[in-house]
Formats: structure tokens, sequence, C-alpha cells
């Protein structure tokens, strides 16, 4: 028997153009439904019952409105999948770092692809490709820009590849937003860091609120390098991150920090994999979430410490806020670990706006109203100030605030 | 300035004050100590509006105005202030902008001009010297990894900035080394004058070393059961709370 969710597998390939063996791998693989265990929360049926069709090529589009237009260096821009020489500027580069667009080369499938995943090596039509060369320090943001022009039912598959040498350093900013339509993005981007090189990379997901985004982040890392992955999530309808970082080099530290604040009907979902493969590694993730109306989030955050991994120093945690009875969250931070001497917590709070928090700041003369902004906004405040780039911490603050204060009006 | 008049309160209908009549006027120092559970907490909490207590019967007069009427924020605004037995954690929320945004609502509801950043830093300076407080602390968000004895001084430090016309110290005391105890003590000292007034509530008669109060009251199950002068304070501390509590049993 096809299955509706198989059956729109294959409405979606007959949609786009395909390339390998990958498509019939999506085919048979079908949409993951909520009886798979990595899917439990996150029922991707509305996407399933999409009328697909490829994302336009050649859509006008423009920049207005988008986020770190005040930050000086190169920009990419891809409108629907498709990359925009017209609105891209790279400008003059050093020596060793090449900034440019991926084309629709043969890619390698990712490891141990899942449907979606399959998908995207079947039909991705093009997306960044950063390459920093052993050494070499580009101080520079590289700022990626992702513009979908609408249509309900555009897919768009993008590929993303980002690459550092040993003692190399780079920070990407990405920022995804759209027409309000039902398009669907599914994304990978896949990280390669080299030995003892520094990569922040920065994505300011704000896709319009009926768009479908389903993303997967690849991380690998030599040893002694530092990542530090800011996901800061407000769109879609339903945005699925799926992040797996693969620590197989001594000394490397990995910082995952995000914060969502879906309202509305969304649901923003967050799934992690951080697997601890060699010693004295460290692994931190932060997500804090303050939802509002209806909204929905998911937490999965699983740390994965292998036998010999020692001296791992792991940390999860998990805050939400709860503006509305209605908003729903669904937190699970996990550690499995097979080595023996290692540092490991995990945490998860689910809340209201705390009363004593209140009550302490109105006895120091706020009133009740300025004593909640200023929770929330610490809240948020707590994740925002790990962004190292500073005029795009101080960008996203403010935004993250004027959402938040429609959210509380 | 401040007026109790048998006020009962209590939480989830169980009584805890039954009964409190207190005068505090302008220039004194009053001392409220008591055993556990006699309610000592429960009439900070009152005085500065927690909405989870319920007052049943009885009147807050404060500086002429009915206390019991006023929200927590204007409580302190009018000069009411409550130095925390237990300071409230904040994640997130940095120590100066908060003290800077409580100062500005005073302020404010005093009709004086806000205070900028500079002026306010200046105003802080002066005052976390006072309390021998870490400056680096006021960089980190709000008693979030304070030591017991950081949060109390923190609050004596707000207490310092907010200038209160009527202060209440709950167990501002408790937990503390006798070196921080000596800091404690000589900050709340120095904010002492004549138009002011303060309400310390302890449980342990240690603190009365350093703070000499005009008036001891024993609290014991709900009421002030026993007042007197400080030298009260030292028969309680020879006696224990047992000779209060055997004397109420035996009267009652």
């Amino acid at each position: 028997m096809v299955s509706p969710a198989n059956n729109a597998a294959d409405r979606l390939l007959a949609a786009l153009p395909t390339r390998g063996e990958s498509g019939a791998r999506f085919a048979a693989l079908g949409f993951p439904t909520t009886r798979d265990e990595d899917w439990r929360f996150t029922n991707v049926m509305p996407i399933a019952e999409l009328e697909f069709t490829s994302a336009a090529a050649d859509a006008a589009a423009n920049l207005e409105g988008c986020v770190f237009s005040g930050i000086d260096g190169p920009q990419l821009v891809f409108v629907n999948g498709h990359f925009s020489g017209k609105l891209s500027r790279v400008g003059e580069l050093p020596a060793g770092v090449e900034i440019g667009n991926l084309a629709a080369a043969a890619c390698e499938p990712c490891e141990a692809e899942d449907a979606f995943g399959a998908l995207n090596t079947a039909s991705f039509t093009d997306g960044a490709c950063v390459r920093v060369a052993d050494g070499v320090c580009f101080e520079s943001p590289i700022r990626v820009y992702f513009l979908s022009t609408g249509d309900d039912g555009a897919t768009a598959n993008i590929r993303n590849h980002i690459t550092l040498g040993a003692n190399s350093k780079a920070t990407i900013l990405e920022s995804w937003t759209g027409a309000d339509a039902a398009y669907f993005n599914n994304v990978i981007t896949e990280l390669s860091v080299g030995d003892n090189a520094l990569l922040e990379h920065v994505k300011f997901q704000n896709e319009s609120m009926s768009a479908f985004h389903v993303a997967g982040l690849h991380a690998t890392m030599g040893r002694d390098s530092r990542v530090a992955h800011h996901s800061i999530a407000l769109g879609g309808r339903i945005a699925r991150n799926n992040i797996r970082a693969r620590l197989d080099g001594t000394g490397i530290e990995a910082i995952l920090n995000g914060l969502y604040l879906p309202r509305g009907k969304q649901l923003i979902d967050h799934h992690m994999v951080v697997d601890h493969l060699q010693p004295h590694c460290d692994s931190h993730e932060y997500f804090n979430g303050i939802l509002d109306d209806h909204a929905r989030a998911v937490f999965h955050g699983r740390i994965h410490v292998h036998k010999g991994a020692d001296k791992t120093d792991a940390k999860q945690t998990n805050k939400n806020l709860l503006l509305s009875d209605n908003a729903t969250v669904n937190t699970k931070p996990q550690l499995e670990i097979y080595a023996d001497d290692v540092k490991c917590t995990h945490g998860a709070t689910i809340g209201q706006m705390n009363a004593e928090q209140i009550f302490y700041l109105r006895t120091r003369g706020l009133d009740e109203e300025a004593a909640r902004r200023m929770i929330m906004h610490a809240f948020a405040g707590e994740i925002i100030a790990r962004i190292g780039c500073i005029p795009a911490r101080e960008e996203l603050d403010r935004l993250v605030w004027d959402q938040l204060e429609g959210a509380e009006s | 300035m401040l007026e109790i008049k048998n006020l009962k309160a209590g939480v989830e209908g169980r009584d805890i004050l039954k009964g409190i009549d207190l005068t505090i006027n302008a220039g004194e120092v009053h001392a409220i100590m008591g055993p556990n559970g006699s309610g000592k907490s429960t009439l900070a909490q009152v005085l500065a509006g927690r909405e989870a207590f319920n007052v049943a019967e009885g009147s807050v007069m404060y500086k002429g105005q009915d206390l019991l009427e006023l929200a927590p924020e204007v409580r302190v605004r009018e000069g009411l202030f409550l130095a925390f037995q237990y300071p409230v954690e904040i994640p997130g929320v940095n120590t100066t902008y908060f003290l800077r945004a409580a100062v500005n609502a005073v302020r404010e509801h005093h009709g004086e001009a806000a205070l900028n950043a500079v002026d306010f830093l200046k105003l802080m300076r002066e005052k976390i010297e006072l309390l021998q407080l870490d400056e680096a602390l006021l960089k980190r968000s709000v008693n979030e990894g304070f030591s017991g004895g950081e949060k109390k001084r923190a609050e004596i430090l707000q207490m310092a900035l907010l200038d209160p016309t009527m202060a209440v110290l709950d167990e501002t005391d408790s937990g503390l080394d006798i070196d921080a105890l000596k800091v404690v003590a000589n900050g709340v000292n120095q904010l002492k004058r004549a138009d002011n007034a303060q309400l310390i509530i302890t449980h342990y008669q240690r603190l009365l070393d350093y703070i000499v109060p005009d008036f001891v009251h024993v609290l014991y199950d709900g009421r002030i059961v026993k007042s007197g002068g400080k030298e009260l304070a030292h028969e309680l501390e020879e006696k224990g709370y047992d000779w209060i509590t055997n004397g109420e049993l035996q009267t009652a």
C-alpha cells in the first residue's frame, strides 16, 4: 500500500529536477511520520500536503528590510534557491578566501542521510560555498541571504558548504526571509572546520509565518577547533533544525546557542545530536524559548559521549517561558555516556513568568509591566549575548525585542 | 510614620498574623525577634505588598496613607523598602541596569529627572564603597551566583540607593559571618537619620550588638507578646525563646 506520505514524496520528486540515487532513497523513505521517534512531536503532514512546484529561478527580489544591512563585507544572495549575481557582492578577497555559490556540482550524499537529506542531495539547486585556507583569518562577517518570493508549494533545495582550513577563522551570518506564502525550503549546510580553526555561524530564520523550513546542519570539527552556532528562530509555520556535530579530535569546543519565539500556530523544533568521540572536548547547548498563543516548540538535545571520550564537559540547558496557556513545549535533553571520567549536566524548565521575580522587581519600584518586560528581555538576552559579532548581536537584540514587545501588547 | 493596628493575615486559609499592633515613629529603630514560624517574614511580606498573603483584618497606615491599598511598587516609591530574607535571582538582568531602573522609577515618582548612566554610576560607586561590595558583581545578573553574604550586601546597596524613609530588614543577618555582619550593620547605621525609621526582623540577638534598637518586640504565634527596650534582646539571648513560649503557654 502506498502511504500518503510516500505518495507525497513521489509528487515532490516529479515537480523537481533530480540527480543520482538519492531521489530513489527519498521516495523509499518518504516524509517522516510521528511514529518515527525523531519526528514524534513534529508532524510534517502539512508539508507533504503541499501542491509542490519547483521554486522559480530568476524571480525579482531585493534586500529591502533585511537584517545585517549595516555590516560591511561580502554578501551572497540566493533567491528561491538560485544564486543572484545581481544582488550578491563579494568584492576583493584576500588570498586563500573563496566566497561564491556552490553551483549545481554533484555532491556527496550526506552521512546517514535521512529523508530530507536525500531529497536535498537529489534536488539541490545551489547554495553558498565558502572556503578559507589554512592559516587565514577572515575578519569581515560573510553575509548570506536566502530570499523566497513565494507561491504556495514552491520548493527549493539549498546546499551550503563552509570549509575552514587549519588555524583559520571566519564569521558567517545567514538570513532567511520570504514573501507571505506556504513555500518550502529544504536546506543542508555542511560545516567542515579544520584543526584549531574558529567559526562563528549565526542563523537568523525569519521565514514567512506560512512557510516551511527544514534544515540540516552537519558540523565536522578538527582538534582544538571552536564552533559557535547561534540559531535565532522566529519564522515558519513549521521550522525544524537538525543539528549534528561530530567532535572527532581532542580539545574541541562546540557551542550551540538558540532562541525561538514562536507565536500564532507556529511550531519550531531544534533537534540536536552531538557526538563526543575524543577526550577533552566541550559541548554546550543553550536554548531558550518564549512561546505565545497556540505555538509549539520542540527541543531535542542528545549528547552521546563515546567510549574513550574522557574529560568530556557537556552541558545542555533548555528554558521555556510560556506567555499563553495554549502554548506547548516538548523538551527532551538527553545524555548517553559510555566514558568514565566526564562532566555532563542537563536541565530543562518550562514555566510561566516567575511570580517571585516579578514581585521582587516591583518591590524595587518597577511597575508590573516593566518587570515583565525586564524578565522577558533577560530571557532572550541571555542567548543573544553569546553572539560574538557585535553589530549582528546588537541588531538581533533590537529585532527580538521588537517582536516581544508586539507579543505583549 | 508606620502604624499597624490589629493586623491579621494569612495564606491559603491558614492564619499567621493574629492581631499585630505596632507603631514606629521617625528616628526610631525597632527590632522584632521571634522563633521560627512566629510570623516574622509574613509581616515583612505583607508590609511590602506580597499578594499571596490575605489581610483578613486590621489596618496599616504609612505616612498618613492606607498602605494596604498601595501596589508594591508604589510602597517603595513612597519610601517603604523591604530587604529580602532570600533575595531573588534574576538570570539575564544586569544588576547595574536593574538598579538604575529602580532608582529612576523612584525619582520619577517624586517628579525628579532620571539619572543618566554616568551620573548613576557615580552615585553607585559612592554606595558600594560603603558596603565593600566588589564592583564586578554589578556587571553580573541580579543576585545570580552571589554568595549569601553578597546577596545581603546587595540588598543593603539597593536600600542605600533608594534611600527609604521606612526600611524593613527581614533577617538580613541570617547566614552571615561576623565580618559580613559588621559590614551590613555599618551600612544600615550610616543610613539612619532623624527623619527615617528602621524595622529589623531577626532570629538572633547577635545583630543587635551592632545595630542598637530603641525598641525590641517579641513575636510569637502571630502576636507581639512582649515589648521593651534593647535589654529585652539580651534577656532573650540568655534565657532563649523557651522563656517566652513557656510564659505564653502559662498565661494562655
